[in-house]
């Protein structure tokens, strides 16, 4: 379980993260999306008690988390897989953790065996380990205390296809069991095939939350024309449908697809495709969203602005 | 939450729930002060110049000096130089290498880590006794001078040497918690004390000098010191111990962790 209860914080002067609010249940993955800069690894960080929030709190498994007696045995964190020390061997790194938190270091090498490093690689300095590696052992080392609930912060950078294919299934695992995880991703599809619940973050605040297909009603209708996109788009215009160009051609249409098809053959238009908007939609949702880039003027004004 | 841990099946064993034991914080700092290559070898030369030094006294210079105290003392204020390295590193090598993010969310009461590292230091500290100690026992055995107090070191000198040996450990991981990047604590480590020396000289604050300066310290290891020789090292470890720690510590508990 993951509560957080209007976390906020502004560093240097800007408002990185503003009034966030969720919770994660348990037995569920949520995916926490959101461009780079948009303010997910600050609330990650506040999350674990690394950086103090400016308001608004956040708890988890039913309290504070500097209040778990042993939160290694209870929460697994990966924040940022690079944040180790490049002249230790990758069996050690996992030792360490475990001897901190009374777990058994005799589980390292099989834990190790889990994330796919060949003992090979577990013997080597983290130096020569790629980043794909160090977000492997980054897991095996949030999941050394057989916690409860998971916090990784951008798991799959790095990570090959069918490292990325790996990881989501041994997420789901881990939450069909009766865990709670929440991982973020600046990559749409990275989650979106494994999360039950989307969080999405834009310049600090939550602008959309729910499961894929909450988020995605109401997302559109995408219409292409068989060969005439001009037309269509004249006809969807004198339905009085409010439609934008789809960058793969055809349109994105904010009405159902019975309507669009109405329009269609009113403008005597002949459809290619015609549908709920689907992945294409929730693409486009995510850039709509989150469009603007965090450090552009007029949106860190804004944010000063409600800030105060 | 326990209605979430209920559901999880795996195994749940006494330590989950119990807060890690200073004792088990201090042997991790122990560990990690070693598992690196960096801290490994930096214990190595730490070791070898202890055998070099001691070495050196026994086998050069006048049969008249080649004596247990003599070759301890040596050995002992050549590690000087190296040890507040030792310190050093074991604090600043959490925000160069980054690891504070993994130290910190597996002990969030960062006084807790703290307080382990500066215990590891103590346990460093008493290790680098023993070994000087044992080093120059044995190279005071190979070729001891002929006059008859060759092997006498005494008692408040052990323990003043122990007192030595902390001081100088302590002194390090003090900066390194000040100033949490290497090469300046290092740096600073070294400098510092030799410009704090020449500014009291060109000032003229020789009084000021007398109790303050570094050069308390060496009275340490070379004779049984008087009550004033050992008021003059308290107010010298509150300037070069105290005042890094307080800085240091307050950085410790407060800093944002990246």
């Amino acid at each position: 379980m993951i509560e957080s209860h209007g976390l906020t914080k502004r560093l240097g002067g800007r408002t990185v993260v503003s009034d966030v609010s969720f919770a994660c249940a348990p037995g569920t993955v949520t995916g926490f999306l959101g461009p780079n800069g948009a303010g997910k690894t600050t609330t990650m960080r506040m999350l674990c008690g690394l950086s103090e929030p400016d308001a608004g709190h956040s708890e988890i498994l039913g309290g504070p988390y500097r209040d778990i007696p042993n939160p290694g045995r209870r929460v697994g964190i990966l924040l940022d897989a690079s944040a180790q020390h490049a002249g230790r061997r990758g069996q050690e790194v996992l030792t360490i953790s475990a001897l901190t938190m009374g777990a058994d270091p005799k589980r390292v090498p099989e834990l190790l065996e889990r994330v796919g490093l060949e003992k090979r690689a577990a013997r080597q300095r983290l130096k020569a380990y790629s980043l794909g590696m160090r977000q492997r052992l980054g897991i095996a080392n949030a999941l050394i205390g057989d916690p409860d609930v998971l916090i990784l912060d951008e798991p799959a950078n790095g990570l090959d296809p069918e490292g990325m294919r790996w990881m989501r299934g041994l997420l789901r695992d881990f939450a069909d069991k009766g865990g709670t995880v929440l991982l973020s991703s600046h990559l749409l599809h990275e989650v979106e095939a494994v999360a039950d619940q989307l969080l999405i973050i834009g310049k600090g605040t939550i602008v959309a939350a729910g499961t894929r297909d909450e988020l995605l009603a109401g997302a559109g209708t995408l219409v292409r024309a068989a060969d005439d996109d001009a037309a269509l788009g004249t006809a969807l215009s004198t339905a009085g449908l409010t439609a934008r160009a789809h960058p793969d051609g055809g349109f994105i249409v904010e009405a159902e697809p019975e309507d669009v098809g109405r329009a269609a053959l009113a403008g005597a238009v002949a459809l290619a495709r015609l549908g709920p908007s689907e992945s294409a939609g929730l693409e486009q949702l995510f850039f709509d969203l989150t469009s603007g880039a965090p450090d552009a003027p007029p949106a860190a004004a804004d944010l000063q602005e409600t800030a105060r | 939450m326990s209605t979430a841990a209920a559901t999880l099946p795996s195994d749940r064993d006494a330590a989950r729930d119990r807060r890690p034991s200073l004792v088990t914080l201090t042997r991790v700092e122990l560990r990690k002060a070693c598992d690196t290559r960096a801290g490994f070898w930096l214990l190595l030369v730490c070791a070898l110049l202890v055998v070099a030094v001691a070495a050196i006294s026994i086998f050069a210079g006048e049969d008249f000096d080649h004596t247990l105290r003599n070759v301890f003392d040596n050995s002992a204020q050549i590690l000087n130089f190296l040890l507040p390295v030792v310190g050093i590193l074991l604090v600043t090598s959490e925000w160069s290498q980054r690891t504070a993010q993994v130290t910190f969310t597996l002990v969030p009461h960062r006084g807790r880590v703290l307080a382990a590292k500066l215990l590891a230091s103590v346990a460093l500290a008493l290790l680098a006794f023993a070994v000087t100690l044992v080093v120059s026992l044995l190279f005071t055995a190979i070729n001891p001078s002929s006059f008859n107090d060759a092997w006498s070191l005494g008692a408040p000198l052990l323990g003043q040497s122990v007192v030595f040996f902390i001081i100088s450990l302590l002194v390090g991981t003090a900066f390194g918690a000040a100033f949490q990047l290497s090469a300046p604590a290092i740096v600073s480590s070294y400098v510092l004390v030799l410009a704090y020396a020449a500014l009291t000289s060109v000032l003229k604050l020789d009084g000021l000098a007398r109790w303050t300066d570094q050069s308390a310290f060496g009275a340490l290891t070379d004779h049984s010191m008087s009550a004033r020789e050992w008021a003059r090292v308290g107010t010298t470890v509150l300037l070069w111990l105290g005042l890094p720690l307080a800085i240091g510590a307050y950085r410790f508990l407060r800093n944002e962790i990246r």
